[in-house]
């Protein structure tokens, strides 16, 4: 049995999509999403997008990595296993900077990687948007916009009306299983 | 400031160029006035005050010769100041002169009577001796002088009808000038920084000298874009986002600059070897512990903790005064190169600024400025004609 996943209106050309998301951005919807086949400035703000986190995320993981890297360091050479080497002092930072340094980068990478996926909602192997074939158009000259069933002010015949009403052509009801 | 919006152009440059050359020449008055007396210190000094403008300007005419390597699209609204800076070093050819009359006060290489008695020396003399390093001064002056004096030209001469034949010429210039650019800054930076110290060498000393260079000419274009946006002018293709990508760059520089810096640092402090840990161990000494330690901190670590963050590269007063920051911290980089390293065993120079520090660093800053300020009385403060300059209506 079919569900209704959401709605498509496609939309003319950047212009009009770019009005279009400033309507629903205004009207609350908050699953919406724009598709067009390149970017088109200052469609984030039409949209309503916020700065991403990620650079917090990165951040703070990073910052997690250079303690990591100093705390494992220290623990090794001061109190696991105090040798000297080559007569220099057991807390010897000039030794540690290297594989703080490694480890900084490393949990700052992942976190940029693993943290992009998480915020994109990826990876996710479908969408509702693939269940029109008008939507083949993305990548080439079509201007679409989509509204997800799970989205608080979606419903069914009232999006349907506030599609047209912004000037959406050919509006589709997304089903699916 | 006098600043017409149609032809980019700051109408009133020369108020500011007879200013600066008249700090300029009583500076230099006042310091040649110390000479008679302190010749060491007015030797000492000078040749801070000239390395500090003279890594700027190199970094000046590296920002233009990347950007038509690469060629680059946003870097073009700032590309007149660098082409303008990059066009100075005949004048700094006239500033080194001194260099070159102290030597025997600044390089302990250059005393006939050290080199015999010394096994070292006498095996670098071939490269170290006084008629090698001035033709070597020499070429660097020159090829920087045609390099800056060419990409300076065909970007003006491409100002009066916009024929994109002069920005090809001006690519091609650079492929050969970047090359050049390397290893020119390379043997300059050991000829007039390293061989300070002529028993001791670092093969990523000239990478350092380059990483402060490109550092401090990158703040002194986000200061000077801030100092004319402030009273009115460039605000037609200076807006925030140019400012935002100075502090993301500049933010870059600081990281190299300290990543190259720690290179030489730690493998240096890995081996251990008496030979090579003295360059450090004099800068640990008579007073330059603190400079060493102020170095670390405001040349790298509180730069950097800031500028990681999106609002401090687009807050004008923190981005501001980080850029004001480290351009101060590039003469101290500079100071720190040389100073320590004049003077050897029971004559090692102790951490005591001298009242000739201030006076050769107007001298300098005022006529390398005024020729700075003169380019304008001619020239656009944008490349107008060229297609990637972005122009807010």
């Amino acid at each position: 049995m079919n569900k209704t996943l959401g709605l498509l209106a496609e939309f003319e050309n950047p212009a009009t999509l770019m009005n279009a998301a400033e309507k629903f951005r205004e009207a609350g919807y908050k699953t919406f999403d724009c598709h067009s086949p390149f970017p088109i400035h200052g469609m984030d703000e039409a949209m309503g997008l916020k700065r991403s986190p990620i650079g917090y995320i990165v951040g703070a993981m990073a910052v997690t990595g250079a303690a990591l890297g100093i705390g494992i360091q220290y623990y090794a050479s001061v109190v696991a296993y105090p040798h000297i080497i080559s007569g220099k002092p057991f807390f010897s930072w000039q030794a540690y900077v290297i594989i703080t340094f490694a480890l900084f980068i490393l949990l700052g990478a992942f976190a940029a990687v693993i943290g992009m996926l998480k915020i994109n909602g990826l990876p996710r192997f479908y969408h509702p948007v693939f269940y029109s074939d008008n939507f083949k158009k993305f990548s080439d000259d079509g201007f679409f916009v989509s509204v997800e069933s799970d989205d608080p002010a979606f419903d069914i015949d009232k999006t349907k009306a506030f599609m047209d009403s912004v000037g959406g052509k050919n509006i589709e009801v997304l089903e699916g299983e | 400031m006098k600043y017409d919006a149609k032809t980019f152009r700051l109408t009133d440059s020369g108020k500011f160029a007879t200013v600066a050359l008249s700090i300029g020449a009583i500076g230099v008055a006042i310091s040649i006035y110390g000479w008679t007396s302190h010749a060491d210190q007015f030797f000492r000094s000078w040749l801070v005050a000239f390395g500090f403008w003279a890594t700027i300007s190199i970094g000046a005419l590296f920002y233009t010769l990347i950007h038509h390597v690469t060629g680059s699209v946003k870097s073009t609204n700032m590309r007149r100041i660098s082409e303008a800076l990059g066009n100075g070093f005949p004048l700094l050819f006239i500033l080194f002169l001194p260099v070159l009359f102290g030597l025997h006060s600044l390089y302990h290489w250059s005393h006939a009577d050290v080199v015999a008695v010394d096994n070292i020396l006498k095996w670098k003399a071939p490269y170290l001796n006084a008629t090698f390093f001035t033709i070597r001064s020499i070429i660097y002056f020159t090829i920087w002088s045609v390099l800056g004096y060419l990409l300076y030209r065909y970007s003006t001469k491409h100002d009066e009808g916009g024929d994109p034949k002069w920005l090809n010429k001006s690519s091609k210039i650079s492929a050969i000038g970047t090359l050049l650019f390397a290893i020119t800054v390379t043997f300059a930076s050991f000829d007039w920084f390293m061989s300070l110290s002529p028993h001791w060498y670092s093969t990523i000393y000239g990478v350092y000298v380059f990483g402060g260079s490109f550092l401090s000419f990158l703040t002194f274009i986000t200061l000077f874009m801030q100092w004319m946006v402030s009273r009115g002018a460039m605000t037609n293709f200076i807006t925030i986002d140019q400012f935002h990508d100075m502090g993301r760059w500049i933010f870059g520089f600081v990281v190299f600059w300290a990543y190259i810096g720690g290179a030489q640092y730690f493998l240096i402090w890995y081996g251990n070897l008496p030979e090579e840990t003295i360059w450090y161990l004099t800068r640990w000494e008579n007073g330059w512990k603190d400079v060493s330690i102020i170095m670390m901190f405001f040349h790298f670590v509180i730069p950097f903790g800031i500028l990681a963050f999106y609002y401090s590269k687009r807050n004008t007063i923190i981005r501001t005064s980080l850029a004001a920051l480290l351009f101060v911290m590039h003469y101290v980089d500079i100071y720190w190169l040389v100073m320590p390293s004049i003077g050897h065993g029971e004559h090692a120079a102790h951490f005591s600024p001298a009242w000739m520090d201030l006076t050769t660093f107007l001298g300098v800053s005022g006529l390398v400025l005024g020729v700075f300020f003169l380019r304008f009385t001619s020239a656009a403060l944008a490349p107008l004609k060229d297609k990637n300059l972005t122009v807010y209506e």
